[in-house]
Formats: C-alpha cells, structure tokens, sequence
C-alpha cells in the first residue's frame, strides 16, 4: 500500500520534470529537469525492488545512479565548451 | 517491529511529499537559479528520506547495504551537479532575474 503510494508521486513527480524538460526555456533548465527526472527514476527502482521482493535490482538503481552523474556533468561540459576535447581550465586561462 | 514501520512509512510519505514539492516548485518558480534552489533542495532530501525508509522497510541486509550505498552516493552527487549547473550557467551568462532594488549588483565572475 505505501510502497503503491510513494510510486505514484515519483511518476507525478517525474512527469512534472518531463514537462518542465519539454517547456524550459534555457537549455539549463532542461538540464536540471533532465537531472530531477534522473534522481526519481533510480528511486522508482528502489521502490520498485523492495515492492517486488526482488532486492537484486537494488544494483540497477546504485548503477543508474552513477551514470547519471556522471551523464549530467558531461552534458554540461558539453554545453560550456561546445566540445568534449578541450579541458575546461585552458579555455578560461586564455 | 510495528514502531520501525510506522517511522519508516513517515520518512517515505515525507519523501513523496518532498518530491512533488520540488516538481511543482520547477514550475512556480520565475527563472532559472530560483527553479536550481527548488529542484536542488527538495531532490536530495527527497532521495535521503526515500532510501533511509526503504532501508528499514529492508532491515539489516545485503539490500539495505546497497541503498546505503546509493545514500551516499547522491548525498554528495546532487549537490555536485546541482552546483555544476549553477556554475555552467553562470559561465555561459545567464542572467538572474532581480527586483529594481538590486539590480545596480554585479553578478560577473571573479569580481572580488
């Protein structure tokens, strides 16, 4: 019953992020949209892991986790840069 | 056995309610570094409150351990990215929309 509840207000709280990703106005807002909907979705798995008894894909959750992280910084990187090649420190040296 | 239930149904419920807070403070919100102050705030505690009741739904296990880990994880993560992102936009000259009052403030990089 509760775990049916806190799935529910993720997915609400998901499609809130997803509109917001959609509508945004800056491409940063889509990001931090995009990051929201990220965080949510690895809490869904482990949700949805303790719901099912199948505490196994508690790995899947601890995974999506760190690609997420890491996706969001690479993302940003790639938005202030324009690139992936140049190391951040010497654009702003010049 | 019945007290850890109810404390963990709390923490989830204060989780839930934290989640859809930030969902819908990323649409009240005015511009871009208001809406990172919501979704920032709400997203770590939100995953803290989840996973610690989610911990002691599990009991002490292999399960709990690994959501223990993810805590960790995203306790220092998100505000990680959350402080990327304020930063990227801040670099690549986005503005923040001020009142009257305080719009004579410098907000360029490396003033001080």
């Amino acid at each position: 019953m509760i775990f049916t509840v806190a799935t529910f207000a993720i997915l609400v709280t998901i499609s809130l992020a997803l509109a917001r990703a959609f509508m945004g106005p800056t491409v940063y807002d889509r990001i931090l949209a995009v990051n929201m909907v990220g965080t949510k979705t690895v809490l869904l798995i482990a949700v949805f892991a303790v719901l099912s008894e199948r505490t196994d894909m508690i790995d899947i959750a601890l995974t999506y986790a760190l690609i997420n992280f890491i996706g969001v910084v690479a993302v940003l990187k790639f938005v202030e840069q324009g690139n992936f090649f140049t190391s951040g420190e010497d654009e702003q040296s010049k | 056995m019945i007290l850890i239930e109810i404390i963990s149904w709390i923490f989830i419920i204060a989780g839930a309610l934290l989640g859809i807070a930030g969902g819908i403070g990323i649409h009240r919100f005015p511009d871009f570094y208001s809406r990172l102050h919501a979704a920032g705030i709400t997203d770590t505690m939100c995953a803290a409150a989840f996973l610690i009741g989610l911990g002691m739904q599990t009991g002490v296990s292999i399960a709990s351990l690994k959501l223990a880990l993810i805590f960790i994880f995203l306790f220092f993560s998100n505000p990680t990215a959350t402080h990327a992102l304020a930063d990227a936009a801040h670099l690549g000259g986005l503005k923040p929309e001020l009142d009257e009052n305080n719009s004579e403030h410098n907000f360029d990089r490396h003033t001080d």
